[in-house]
């Protein structure tokens, strides 16, 4: 078993092999994997070659093999995986002369890009890699190699497959450039932590670069990873020669190098593109003899998404509480109305406010809490690189929101109940995690540090029984509120305490429960904050929109010298804060001491807008401004759209403005006043296969801005999809979006369906490609040229509407 | 990079990115134009591939090179008289389609005005590309024919696939694309170049070679509106 050698004895894994069939004769574009079926002997005979070089693994030839990726029309995918494991069995019996070689069921990338940037969903990559491995065991793989991989979520994706779909070994090697990350944003400290959370066997890095360039990479792999580590760098730089792709690296100076790779830690080793039995040969004599070093175990706790990682230790962390129904009626609002831009919102005012985390709660009684989660947390990964908590006590809710968590994700929580053990340490096992434990259990909260010490000492037992690690737990030492216990501050402060120097684990807290009850709370919260930080807080759950509490927070890690230079605070508090160019300060923004709310919406000045509405509210009615300024003032800007003078990002700019302003108005209208005027519902959404939803997103705000209720069913939508929401929701005008001429048959299927099952409904259509006559062609009832145009159609439907 | 030292020039595409035709931006946008450009040059990772063929033969309407036949009348007239052809991806990377995203949310002006600065930084690096492979054929006393991406014309769009494939963009460069041809990134580039031994002297398809003449991104637009 492979299994027993790992870390313990240098293994050589195989060289190149697509340049060795194409000097074979393979030509450009053509599918590698054919030849496993069309020139199997060709194909064994490379594999021969690299275990007489004193290969120990040699990879079948099934890169592309997955159906994704391989279509070829005459061969199955199954079945180029059973002869490229066969060709694998034949080399092994005619050149190893009896010495153990391992069979690497080679899995690459899909070469389709995930959702939500590309077309491909999770689930699907997930099913097509399930397949590859499936076959590839009961053709008789030692183990599986996903290798070449460029996106954690892919990779999450593929190791997913293997270990529930298998037994074998599972070893990952990525792609990272000079900037030593992977093409979709994740650094090494990233992909090591997803990975270990997998519990994968081995990981590394194959491809992209030489072994002089990947030295670095090995370093930093070492440093964080308790696994064995792969390297398998190309001969050195891709140069192009006649026309060919070249490597230049011979193997000589290949083996030296790779010699230092070995003595940085690395225990599997091989070659990628350019590489050559020769290669192989001259490495495995020359590094088959060096003693290993044990492979030490690393302490860090460190939770990821697809961009960014936060490694806990130096300074404390804020985990943004926002996204939480909890006391919020207008986030309950829009749970209840699926207003998904708004819990986006949420979140991206939380990073830019400095969150390093933000938690995602979104349970309530009456929605359905595991599609929301998934949906929320899918949604909020597609608009920042954040790494997210997922907040939860629901553990399907969990385990979805875990499974298609692009990264490591911090959980919260667990406590020291049986029960909430039982279910949440398999979820974390299985797909890795920082997991918050809380420190109260069967008994309830005990009274003292003593006690909660004990249970936070008993979840970590626990957790050892699953593999997890202390790195992996969090201990919240619970804050308990000072109105009704007076020793709450000082026993929350001492657990901080004693659990950083007795347990060694990191520490978080939900830190405003302290003042509940109190008047003026924010006082209370931000002094607490900074003496929790002082007594060992790793992580505060906080709110970092309240400034109270970014002032501690700034000055807690400026006064302990944790912020050099006292930079950051200076960042944030100097005279001449922030290198942005607030808008308004801007010449031609400036306003002027007598400007109306018409000009300032016309302007497209937000701020000024919003105050001069709040001014303006006092002495009118809401519904008289709407009249007298708004209106006029997005009818001019509009006019001055269609005729040429103003352009689109100045609209825009007038649409937010406006907005802004009825925002302030709606505060004043009285419940009656305002819904006075039903608003009518207008579908939009940018058809199935089309990603691009910049125009539909210009439509939206517009259509907003004249009041219109839009239904955003966003990018990449089902006809099938539209229609239902259409028939669910009564409307009567659904807004259609495509930019190229393969998703215009997307459109007009859609109108097809809609005019079949829904003929009172209109549909209006967008998009580069459109033009009037295709539009009719593909029975539009109207085409909209430009954004403003959408919304005039729209008025003039209704309006004939109401008249009717 | 790119921007700081390109920033006149980019600046001007972008502007008509945005639709402004000949008018000028007022100092407002122009300064969220700048800032634009700042923010997208932290996210940027530009990263190119490039593999010259030998061409076959090139007819009025079809071309040959390796194992491979496209059928284009437009396309022909591109390459007419060339001997090698370069098939061409580029990318501005998975960062730009992530920020673009967050702006929609939060700032839909600020997207729109991104949008434009991401399409003229595109070819702006495109453009640095064809200037390295320029440099690379002169030296064997070539010259390169103007970019013509699949969908120009009536270049087939789906030979971008088999494109993908042969420079096998997805594992160099991280660009793919969707069941519908749309690439990802966003941003991204396929296309290919002609080299021949004639310099034809022009750097880009131009604009007035498109039949679309009410087009508001027209480059020195005439065609007046009605």
């Amino acid at each position: 078993m492979i299994r027993d050698d790992l870390g313990k004895k240098l293994l050589f894994f195989d060289g190149g092999m697509g340049t060795l069939l194409q000097e074979r004769g393979l030509k450009p574009g053509e599918l590698p994997e054919v030849w496993n079926l069309e020139h199997g002997e060709e194909v064994s005979a490379i594999h021969q070659a690299y275990i007489e070089a004193g290969s120990d693994i040699i990879l079948t030839n099934t890169f592309g093999a997955n159906a994704l990726k391989f279509h070829d029309g005459r061969y199955s995918v199954k079945g180029v995986i059973e002869a490229a494991v066969s060709h694998v069995k034949t080399a092994v019996e005619r050149g190893a002369g009896g010495r153990k070689i391992y069979i690497a069921l080679d899995v690459g990338p899909t070469g389709k890009l995930l959702k939500p940037m590309g077309d491909l969903a999770f689930e699907e990559a997930y099913e097509a890699f399930k397949e590859v491995m499936i076959y590839g065991e009961a053709a008789g793989a030692d183990l599986i190699h996903i290798e070449t991989m460029s996106d954690t979520y892919e990779i999450k994706a593929a190791v997913l497959a293997a270990k529930e779909n298998t037994k074998l070994p599972v070893f990952v090697t990525a792609v990272f450039d000079e900037r030593q990350k992977l093409l979709t944003g994740a650094d090494i400290p990233a992909f090591v932590s997803l990975l270990e959370g997998l519990r994968v066997d081995a990981l590394g890095v194959n491809c992209g670069l030489g072994p002089k360039q990947m030295m670095p990479i090995v370093e930093k792999l070492q440093k964080y990873a308790s696994i064995p580590v792969i390297v398998k760098p190309n001969a050195g730089l891709p140069k192009q020669k006649d026309g060919k792709t070249v490597y230049e690296i011979e193997p000589d100076v290949f083996a030296e190098m790779m010699e230092e790779i070995v003595k940085k830690g690395a225990t599997i080793i091989g070659g990628c593109c350019g590489t050559t039995p020769a290669h192989l040969k001259v490495l495995t004599e020359r590094c088959r003899n060096i003693s290993l070093k044990a492979i030490e175990k690393k302490a860090f706790t460190i939770i990821s998404s697809y961009g960014k990682t936060v490694v806990f230790g130096k300074g404390s962390k804020i985990i943004g509480e926002r996204i939480n129904p909890t006391g919020k009626k207008r986030f309950k609002q829009a749970l209840k109305d699926h207003d998904m831009d708004y819990i986006l919102k949420e979140g991206i005012i939380q990073e830019d406010n400095g969150a390093h985390i933000l938690d995602v709660n979104v349970g309530l009684p009456d929605i359905n809490e595991v599609s929301m989660m998934t949906e929320a947390v899918t949604a909020l990964q597609s608009v920042t690189s954040l790494p997210l908590q997922i907040d939860t006590v629901n553990p399907e809710a969990m385990e979805k929101a875990l499974r298609i968590y692009n990264g490591k994700a911090m959980v919260n929580s667990v406590s020291g109940k049986q029960e909430s053990m039982d279910a949440v340490f398999p979820l974390i096992q299985k797909y890795g995690g920082v997991v918050i434990g809380l420190t109260l259990d069967e008994n309830g909260i005990p009274e003292t540090a003593e006690g909660r010490l004990h249970v936070a000492q008993k979840i970590i037992n626990e957790a050892a029984k699953y593999g997890i690690e202390k790195k992996d737990i969090v201990i919240d030492a619970l804050a308990m509120t000072i109105s009704s216990e007076p020793q709450g501050a000082l026993v929350t402060l001492e657990t901080l305490r004693r659990i950083r120097q007795e347990l060694e684990v990191h520490t978080v807290l939900g830190v405003s429960n302290i003042s509940f009850g109190l008047p003026n709370r924010p006082i209370i919260n931000s002094n607490f904050y900074t003496m929790a930080m002082f007594n060992g807080l790793s992580a505060g759950i906080i709110n970092p929109s309240s400034e109270e509490m970014m002032k501690s927070y700034y000055a807690y890690h400026a006064l302990m010298n944790l912020d050099e230079n006292c930079t950051r605070y200076i960042e944030n508090y100097g005279v001449q804060a922030s290198g942005f160019i607030p808008t308004k300060s801007v010449e031609n923004g400036k306003p002027d001491s007598g400007m109306t709310l018409r000009s300032a919406i016309e302007r497209g000045l937000k701020d000024e807008a919003e105050r001069l509405a709040r001014g303006l509210v006092r002495e009118q009615k809401p519904l008289d401004i709407i009249n007298v300024e708004l209106i006029p003032a997005l009818d001019s800007v509009g006019k001055g759209f269609e005729k040429g003078t103003v352009f689109l990002p100045q609209l825009l700019m007038s649409a937010d403005a406006a907005k802004g302003a009825f925002d302030v108005l709606k505060e004043g209208m009285a419940s009656e006043e305002s819904g006075v005027k039903k608003k009518e519902k207008v579908i939009l959404a940018t058809v199935k296969g089309d990603i691009h939803d910049i125009g539909k997103n210009i439509v939206k705000v517009l259509l907003e801005n004249y009041s219109f209720d839009v239904i955003d069913l966003g990018k990449d939508v089902a006809p099938e999809k539209i229609l239902e929401e259409a028939q669910k929701q009564h409307v009567g005008l659904v807004g259609l979006s495509a930019l190229m001429t393969t998703t215009v048959v997307s459109m007009e299927e859609t109108i097809r369906l809609l005019n079949e099952q829904l003929p009172e409904c209109k549909v209006m259509v967008g998009g580069a490609v459109l033009n009037q006559e295709y539009a009719d062609m593909i029975g539009a009832d109207f085409y909209g040229k430009d954004a403003m145009q959408s919304v005039y159609y729209a008025q003039k439907l209704f309006e004939k509407k109401e008249n009717l | 990079m790119l921007t700081n030292r390109n920033h006149d020039r980019l600046k001007k595409e972008a502007v008509r990115y945005l639709g402004y035709g000949k008018n000028a931006v007022d100092e407002r946008i122009s300064a969220l134009i700048d800032r634009a450009f700042l923010e997208l040059e932290s996210v940027v990772n530009p990263k190119c591939i490039y593999r010259i063929f030998d061409l076959n033969s090139v007819e009025q309407n079809q071309i040959h090179f390796s194992q491979v036949t496209i059928k284009s009348t437009s396309l022909g007239r591109n390459l007419k008289g060339c001997e090698k052809i370069v098939l061409f991806g580029a990318t501005l990377g998975i960062g730009v389609d992530q920020l673009m995203a967050r702006k929609a949310i939060t700032d839909m002006a600020g997207a729109v005005i991104m949008q434009s600065c991401a399409a003229a930084l595109l070819e702006e690096y495109c453009d640095e590309c064809q200037e390295r492979i320029s440099e690379e054929v002169r030296k064997e006393g070539r010259f390169l024919r103007p970019r013509f991406s699949p969908g120009y014309g009536d270049f087939p769009i789906d030979f971008q696939g088999k494109l993908m494939q042969i420079l096998d963009c997805a594992k160099h460069i991280g660009l793919t694309m969707t069941e519908s041809y749309m690439m990802t990134p966003v941003k991204s580039v396929t296309a290919v170049i002609g080299v021949s031994a004639t310099d034809a002297g022009c750097r880009k398809v131009p604009c007035e070679e498109c039949v679309k003449k009410d087009c508001k991104y027209r480059r020195n637009r005439t065609v007046m509106k009605g």
